[in-house]
């Protein structure tokens, strides 16, 4: 699974950041069937979190009703230099990770 | 035919297609002005497509960056242990596909030599049309090409594909007994149901479809194309694709590459 984040590599504290991120997935949506008619299993990313230096400051439970490839934009307040981890998983199990450092200053 | 007049003879043939009468009358087919897809698509396609995280065909890319690096093979080899960095050896090189393959003496498209790389070069298992490595690897090359003019050679070595390009591109087909012209010739910018008809350029590829939920390739337009007028389906890099590929690209010719493009 390929991700591609996007957040200011520097800010101030106190100030909003905005983090995107665009994740390729298929998102099948479970309703569809195959050529040979069998239906397609449902698999999507059912949960998406995004941890600013360990705690959670953002949290998605994705279903069927979310197209192919899902981009995400939130935003979080900078208050210390640190690591944004971003973790999902879909219904097979398959896991996904991400990790941006940000620099805060005074 | 004496043989010592044989070149000579196919410089006179090259000189009358390339510069005759037969490409300047031939210019009337190229609609005026020429739009890109993006022209007619709404606001929202048009902001996802320009923006880079939000773009899903930018994942490709980046896969694509990956594989670049990503040795494979019996040789070891990675895209890059070759070409190096792809922002200057595959700069522009989107630009002049298809193009005709010296090895072959046929016409090759961008898939077509990264298939033909991996296989002779890197002696890897080859990727199937339409795999996403295949995907992955055109969009990233097709990237480095982006804003730069569609520039590919139309000479006396392809005239016969052109010509037979061209020909298509003018048939009618299919049981709603369409021909390519008819739509995106003829009536590009109308309304089709809820759709506006463009002109049919290729320059955008492989693109997102919003339809498709991922990437696909020219080819595969084509045959949803062909599907559309209800014509018997042609396989993935046959000669008539190409011979098509070929006669859109010189129909595009000056227009910026987009890839990867995004459409409804």
């Amino acid at each position: 699974m390929v991700a591609r984040v996007q957040l200011p590599r520097t800010a101030k504290r106190g100030e909003v950041i905005e983090v995107r991120i665009a994740i390729q997935h298929p998102m099948e949506t479970g309703f569809r069937y195959d050529m040979s008619g069998r239906p397609v299993p449902k698999n999507v990313i059912n949960n998406f979190v995004c941890r600013y230096n360990g705690s959670e400051v953002f949290r998605a439970e994705m279903g069927s009703g979310i197209a192919a490839n899902p981009y995400l934009d939130f935003y979080a307040i900078a208050d210390a230099s640190g690591e944004l981890v971003f973790d999902w998983i879909d219904d097979e199990g398959k896991t996904g990770s991400e990790r941006v450092s940000l620099t805060v200053s005074e | 035919m004496n043989l010592r007049l044989l070149p000579a003879c196919l410089l006179a043939a090259g000189l009358m297609f390339a510069g005759g009468a037969g490409l300047a009358q031939r210019a009337a087919d190229r609609p005026q002005p020429l739009k890109s897809g993006l022209d007619f698509a709404g606001a929202e396609v048009r902001a996802l497509q320009q923006d880079d995280i939000a773009n899903p065909g930018m994942l490709w890319v980046a896969r694509g960056a990956q594989l670049w690096r990503e040795a494979a093979g019996a040789q070891v080899k990675s895209c890059e242990s070759c070409h190096g960095d792809a922002s200057a050896s595959m700069r522009g090189v989107a630009t002049r596909y298809p193009l005709l393959d010296p090895g072959s003496a046929r016409l090759i498209n961008l898939e077509g030599r990264i298939m033909q790389c991996r296989e002779r070069r890197q002696r890897a298992e080859p990727l199937r049309y339409e795999s996403d490595e295949l995907l992955a690897l055109t969009a990233f090359v097709a990237t480095q090409s982006r804003g730069m003019p569609k520039d590919v050679k139309v000479d006396w070595q392809v005239r016969r594909n052109f010509e037979a390009g061209r020909a298509l591109y003018y048939r009618r087909i299919g049981q709603m007994n369409l021909a390519c012209a008819n739509c995106h010739q003829e009536n590009w910018g109308k309304q089709l149901g809820p759709e506006t008809i463009s002109q049919g350029h290729g320059v955008a590829y492989p693109i997102y479809r919003l339809e498709w939920q991922t990437l696909g390739s020219l080819q595969r337009r084509f045959r949803s194309c062909l599907s559309g007028v209800r014509a018997g389906m042609l396989a993935y890099g046959s000669p008539e694709f190409l011979d098509l590929e070929l006669y859109l690209a010189w129909r595009a010719q000056g227009m910026p590459v987009e890839t990867p493009g995004v459409r409804r």
